[in-house]
């Protein structure tokens, strides 16, 4: 996690997170993302290289259709942005949405 | 000024500004709004999605479902869309700067999302688009439906214009305000062009595109004599229209008048007027304007409109309902004329190269004893209501009759052993449509009760015109002498014979043809409901010496272009009105 501070004296913390789930971030996967990133104050933003979207907007969040092995970037500003990143990291890299990864 | 051709299922004219209802299930056209207009649509917008969020929640309580179980996650995705500001944006923000409905902005958006997911490859992402279409066709039943409620409390005239209308829809219009209907799809026989003739509003419908051209507001002429709508008439055409409009319904209200006069020439001679039927609501109609029953009642439609066969149970419902509107009036029940031009059931049955020709109608039916028996044994169980007969199309020779009444026998005899009632002295009687039979309607005459002379497929076959090939359609004329000298041949044997005749084409509803018809012998006709009070009004004006004298002078002419403009000059000059 890399953390600076911007203008207005906000943390920034980012963070690039791997999709491990194999149906990749499909509905209920984006739903849960938007459901945690909504929890906080703090602005949230994904890239996948090409588009940086709104983390809190499940349609934004579902268009990157996202698959399995798709590394992301999350991006938060805020005073808890920290604490948001953490907790987006536990979903996506340690929970994988609760669903199954591909089989080695 | 868009000038658009369909198909007049009701008639009448009328001009009026026009209400555009769109269909969830189908692409939504694109259509511009005033800049003033704009705030009214995005609160369109922000209610739809708020109507749709109360409408999702109590659906998603309503799931007997764990949380967390596949269902449950649905109805919350959908939700976490619906709640999404960004989708919502994305909306208003197209009605704000692309000065588009509400309904255009949503689909619009919605799609592009939609195809953004078919287009990746992984297959579980491209399946979102189901998900999306829903969301679409969810908003747009809140934004539609809100409008349909809106008919039921019209405060102004207008001609409402849609893709399709159901008889329900159609049944609830307020014809204080709806005065006239446009839509794309539909036919002649479509339940909503039943419910508008009967409602007394004028409809084309059959128009193709017609909902891309029309905007809300705009104004529309509905021309339901001619088939014709047009988008933003300029100040000539509604002039024109004006006068149409107030000349016909002069005419109309003075044919009103001689509904309860009954239908006889000046110098005293009876003639029967029926009307011609598809669906058991006509029948009401029929007798609004004056019908002394029904002629012919077509039975196609109990097929056409399901995907399976109908049962003996449909077939007697739907005839039982049509006798309990005429009371003990007759109605003639034709057997089912399907194959040709109504050859649309099912795919099973292999194109054939030359369908008029082919295996329709009679023949269908006496290749397919399990389907025809049904029938019968529905009709012979309406024979016990009222004056029920049978009829019989498209017979070509005395063995097809023969065979046919020997199922009917056959079904009887089922019925008898059942201890099933029916009137064993029903009257049977044949179409004369093909010249095979006209020129023998002097045998056939023997085993029947009556003839009545379909025009339309006798003229088809006499001429070998297919009347819908706009190449040759101009071949195909009723008054060809060819046809008048078989109809005359058929008359003569039907009275040599002392058995009924009747003629149910649409020569019956044509105003020229009816002095001729009279003149030639015919008695009753039977034709199309709304033509009855004019036909009626013709047959008053005229005496039995006069049509004789049109009869000698149309049989001794050779051509049928002389003819045609004699018969029309001849009809001028009793109704001009209708001309």
């Amino acid at each position: 996690m890399q953390a600076e501070q911007d203008s207005l004296g906000n943390v920034v913390y980012e963070a690039e997170l791997e999709i491990k789930n194999t149906d990749g971030l499909h509905m209920r996967p984006a739903m849960q993302f938007v459901d945690i990133a909504n929890r906080f104050d703090s602005e949230i933003s994904v890239s996948n290289g090409e588009t940086n979207v709104d983390g809190k907007s499940i349609m934004q969040i579902s268009m990157l259709a996202a698959t399995c092995g798709t590394k992301l970037r999350i991006k938060a500003e805020g005073p808890d942005a920290r604490e948001a990143i953490n907790t987006l990291r536990v979903l996506v890299e340690e929970k994988h949405f609760d669903e199954p990864e591909p089989k080695k | 000024m868009e000038i658009k051709k369909g198909i007049a299922v009701s008639p009448g004219i009328s001009i009026a500004k026009s209400l555009v209802i769109d269909a969830e299930d189908y692409r939504i056209p694109r259509r511009s709004i005033k800049p003033s207009q704009r705030m009214t649509e995005i609160q369109r917008v922000r209610n739809a999605f708020k109507d749709a969020i109360g409408e999702l929640t109590q659906l998603e309580a309503a799931q007997d479902q764990p949380e967390g179980s596949k269902i449950k996650d649905i109805f919350a995705v959908h939700l976490r869309f619906l709640h999404d500001r960004s989708l919502r944006k994305k909306i208003t923000d197209l009605i704000h700067s692309e000065l588009v409905t509400a309904e255009y902005a949503v689909s619009t958006t919605l799609r592009q999302i939609a195809s953004h997911f078919t287009k990746e490859k992984d297959t579980y992402i491209s399946e979102r688009a189901a998900d999306i279409y829903d969301m679409e066709r969810r908003l747009l039943r809140q934004l539609l439906g809100k409008k349909r409620k809106d008919i039921g409390n019209l405060k102004e005239e207008v001609v409402v214009v849609a893709r399709e209308l159901s008889p329900t829809q159609t049944a609830g219009f307020n014809r204080k305000f709806v005065k006239g209907i446009a839509s794309d799809a539909g036919g002649r026989t479509s339940h909503a062009a039943i419910v508008a003739r009967s409602l007394g509003i004028p409809a084309v419908v059959a128009l193709e595109d017609l909902t891309e051209y029309v905007m809300g507001g705009d104004t529309v002429i509905v021309d339901g004599n001619r088939g014709i709508v047009i988008v933003n008439p300029d100040e000539q055409t509604v002039q024109q229209y004006r006068e149409y409009s107030k000349e016909y319904l002069e005419l109309e209200h003075r044919l009103g008048t001689i509904r309860e006069k009954p239908a006889v020439t000046r110098d005293g001679t009876k003639i029967t007027l029926l009307g011609n039927i598809e669906f058991p609501d006509e029948a009401e109609v029929v007798l609004e304007k004056g019908g002394a029953g029904v002629g012919l009642y077509r039975t196609e439609f109990l097929y056409l409109n399901t995907d399976t066969e109908p049962t003996e149970q449909d077939h007697y419902q739907a005839y039982a309902r049509t006798i309990r509107v005429l009371g003990d009036r007759p109605v003639v029940i034709r057997t089912v004329d399907l194959g040709a031009d109504k050859y649309t059931q099912s795919k099973r049955f292999a194109p054939e190269p030359n369908p008029f020709l082919g295996l329709r109608s009679i023949r269908f039916c006496l290749q397919n004893l399990m389907m025809f028996k049904t029938q019968l044994r529905a009709i012979l169980r309406a024979s016990v209501l009222s004056d029920v007969k049978i009829m019989f199309p498209l017979i070509t020779n005395r063995q097809e009759l023969m065979q046919a009444k020997m199922i009917l026998h056959d079904v009887m005899e089922d019925l008898g052993e059942e201890s099933i009632e029916y009137n064993p002295d029903i009257q049977v009687g044949i179409m004369i449509e093909t010249p095979s039979a006209a020129l023998t309607a002097y045998t056939l005459a023997r085993d029947v009760d009556f003839f009545s002379i379909g025009t339309n497929d006798l003229t088809q076959y006499t001429l070998a015109v297919d009347r819908g090939n706009e190449l040759v359609s101009t071949l195909y004329s009723p008054a060809d002498p060819a046809v008048l000298r078989l109809i005359r041949t058929v008359t003569q044997d039907a009275h040599k014979s002392q058995i009924d005749l009747s003629v149910c084409g649409e020569m019956a509803s044509e105003p020229e043809y009816i002095m001729l018809l009279l003149g030639i012998g015919i008695r009753t006709l039977s034709l199309t409901p709304p033509m009855i009070p004019e036909i009626k009004q013709i047959i008053r004006s005229v005496t039995m010496e006069d049509c004789n004298k049109v009869a000698r002078k149309v049989l001794s002419m050779n051509s049928e272009r002389h003819i045609s403009s004699y018969l029309r000059d001849a009809a001028r000059k009793i109704l001009p009105e209708a001309f």
